[in-house]
């Protein structure tokens, strides 16, 4: 509850004490515009995935799951598209559309049925319902193979994550922490990496990944982009900070460098680990050029892979699509909805120094 | 248990020298401190015993055994640091624990070493606490104990009590000089305080510029200075120095004539005409008119400590420490005089010049 109290407090805080003054108001307006700017979208995202495929399909186009209503009429085998008459004697009354003939429609009274009655089709308009298609969901998990993209993709971040951590954090270690010839060069290297574009080494790692037979295996994924230099560069200037002296204490302890790195220096590097666990984690799972090169058999698809699937030449299947989308963002929210204190915290202990 | 000898110890790094041919003898069971001022490489030469940095040359020996190729955790050496460097994310326990885990230690045993060390250290009631729930002390604590459970062959110790207030450190100087009697172990301290060197230990070495100026005993130290430099730096308050030119010399001593003092006798042997100096201990200078050696001033500093005074005078610049209280002050007039058999004589070259043999008797302050 002191939680809440805090939010409330935060939302409400003013410039001065006391009232709001003209630049609290810029200051709200402004970071409202801010937030529907970019929340916007996702909240779109969100309802039109429980948009029907009809649904999708209305125009003009709705914010909330609208879906046109459909009676069933004893003695018709199929649905009708129930209309409303805004015109002629009829107005105001909801009836069923048999058929359409040119201008005119044959409609039927739901309530009484049989006797046709014929209308005007620009006198009538749609009758919507609000309709949630949870089917959109639901499908995803009997039509397509939904657990299975879940769990390769999965597997790839939460092993890949784990490499990582530990390969660069193995790096830093040394490039922090020992005095050889050559450790500014090596750094320097590792650095300067960052500035090869991705695009341009897909090519000759596909080839590399071939020839070691690693398509269409997951472990294809993992292993090209586990060393960092992102990674490497933020926890070494995080151990830059901790102090010679513990390790220094750890040494006249009897410890041997592997138990250095295991027992003080990775668990004191929990701040920094957790900020590139963070950022590998992103990384992983909205990862989708290389798994697209590497990974060609759909039984070894990701959630990304699979999401693009559904983007076929002719038609897209939007609303599972939409319902996709919103299944493969949520676990990367939630993450970063809990862990976000650490990226600004890890962010703000690694740069600056 | 273990002695220690360095032979001819030097440390570079490129070009400066930190270390210029250090060496002395450790016995068994002795408490060394090395002391001197900031940046004269006492650490350094601390952390090329402990291991933790090379010698350039020279050999560092530990019951006689050269050990300039072991490394640091294989020496047998316990290093508690200034910082303590306690690791952070362990409990006092752990912290304690670690380094016997390092060594396999069936764990039994490391509970009851802990255990006895925590009873030493009365920190039973701490051992699950982190560091960071500590006091200062009680980290210090910690740190000695961590040295403790190991039972190493020699403690060092980095100025461990530079990071505690003044009433506390001298409640560590006094466990520290209690643990030593306890354990029998021996222990080298390195400090820039000259109390703690004098008051804790068996031998001190008085370390500048990278080069050992003296080797001895406090109180051969403080009787017996070496030099100019030895004789300012053991002894609070500081030695008084004055400079000038020997003019007379007899059997019985010289006469060195000091500007805007006058002539000063000294028991001792120098060439008429070489630069000379002389020092005398505040506390040793005494009040009222003497046959020799009598200078006059005014008053500028006053300090009454009920049972000692300090008073200074101006011009020239002596401090002297008297018993009991005074009743001169500030501006008065004060005649001191300067016991010859109290005065230290140094050369130009600031190397103290022995006293004569009768007045050497005489000149050890009882």
């Amino acid at each position: 509850m002191a939680e809440r109290g805090g939010v409330f407090a935060m939302l409400t805080a003013t410039r001065g004490r006391g009232r709001f003054d003209w630049t609290d108001w810029a200051t709200y307006l402004y970071l409202a515009f801010g937030v529907f700017l970019m929340f916007g979208p996702v909240l779109w995202l969100g309802v039109s995935s429980l948009k029907s495929r009809a649904g999708l399909d209305i125009y003009p186009p709705r914010f909330l799951p609208y879906e046109r209503a459909q009676v069933h009429i004893p003695g018709v085998d199929r649905t009708l598209p129930l209309y409303r008459v805004t015109a002629g004697p009829l107005a105001g009354r909801e009836l069923a559309q048999v058929r359409r003939i040119g201008l005119m429609a044959q409609m039927v009274d739901p309530a009484h049925g049989g006797t046709v009655i014929h209308v005007p089709f620009r006198d009538s308009r749609p009758v919507l319902r609000l309709h949630a298609a949870w089917s959109n969901y639901s499908a995803l998990l009997t039509k397509l193979d939904f657990p299975l993209y879940l769990w390769n993709t999965v597997f790839i971040t939460v092993v890949a994550t784990v490499i990582t951590l530990l390969f660069n954090s193995m790096a830093a270690f040394a490039l922090s922490k020992y005095r050889f010839s050559g450790r500014g060069a090596v750094f320097l290297l590792i650095l300067a990496t960052l500035m090869i574009p991705p695009t341009i080494v897909l090519v000759p790692n596909y080839l590399i990944a071939s020839q070691l037979g690693l398509t269409n295996s997951l472990w294809g994924v993992i292993w090209p982009g586990v060393a960092t230099p992102t990674g490497v560069f933020l926890l070494r200037q995080y151990m830059l900070t901790l102090p010679d002296e513990l390790i220094e204490a750890a040494r006249m302890d009897n410890a041997s460098e592997w138990r250095i790195y295991w027992r003080v220096v990775l668990p004191l590097s929990a701040p920094a680990l957790a900020v590139l666990a963070i950022f590998s984690v992103m990384w992983r799972w909205n990862e989708f050029l290389w798994p697209m090169v590497v990974l060609n058999r759909s039984s070894k698809f990701t959630l990304q892979l699979a999401l693009n699937s559904f983007q076929g030449e002719l038609a897209t299947q939007w609303n599972y699509l939409l319902a996709m989308t919103v299944l493969t963002l949520l676990p990367i929210t939630v993450i970063f909805l809990f862990l976000q204190r650490y990226i600004t915290q890890g962010i703000a202990s690694a740069g600056v120094k | 248990m273990a002695t220690l000898a360095l032979r001819d110890v030097e440390k570079r790094f490129g070009e400066t020298e930190v270390i210029r041919r250090v060496s002395f003898d450790v016995a068994d069971g002795e408490f060394v401190v090395f002391v001197g001022p900031s940046g004269c490489g006492k650490s350094t030469l601390l952390r090329i015993i402990c291991g933790l940095e090379a010698a350039t040359s020279g050999d560092v020996l530990i019951d006689g055994t050269r050990v300039n190729d072991i490394s640091a955790a294989r020496r047998g050496l316990a290093l508690v640091f200034q910082s303590y460097a306690l690791y952070p994310h362990m409990s006092v326990f752990q912290n304690m624990a670690f380094g016997l885990e390092n060594l396999k230690t069936p764990k039994a045993e490391i509970a009851a070493r802990v255990a006895e060390a925590a009873r030493m250290l009365r920190l039973e009631d701490y051992l699950q606490r982190r560091p960071t729930a500590l006091s200062g002390g009680q980290r210090q604590r910690v740190a000695i104990g961590r040295a403790i459970v190991r039972e190493p062959r020699i403690f060092l110790f980095d100025e461990p009590l530079s990071n505690l207030d003044a009433e506390l450190r001298v409640g560590m100087r006094a466990e520290l000089a209690q643990l030593h009697r306890r354990l029998g172990t021996t222990m080298i301290y390195v400090t820039h305080d000259q109390v703690e060197a004098m008051t804790m230990a068996d031998k001190i070495v008085v370390l500048r510029a990278g080069a050992v100026e003296q080797v001895g005993p406090p109180l051969d130290l403080y009787n017996h200075p070496a030099n100019r430099f030895v004789a300012g730096f053991i002894g609070s308050p500081r030695m008084n120095f004055l400079d000038g030119r020997v003019t007379r010399s007899a059997a019985a001593g010289i006469g060195i004539d000091i500007p805007g003092v006058g002539r000063l006798h000294a028991p001792a042997q120098l060439p008429v005409g070489t630069a000379a100096s002389v020092g005398i201990r505040p506390e040793h200078v005494c009040l009222g008119p003497a046959p020799a050696n009598t200078v006059t001033g005014k008053v500028a500093i006053v300090e009454q400590l009920g049972g000692l005074s300090t008073i200074r005078l101006g011009e020239p610049d002596i401090t002297a420490q008297l018993p009991g209280q005074t009743t001169l002050a500030f501006g008065a007039s004060a005649t001191l005089n300067l016991p010859p058999a109290c005065l230290h004589v140094f050369d130009e070259t600031g190397r103290t010049v022995p006293a004569l043999a009768t007045a050497a008797l005489a000149g050890s302050p009882a």
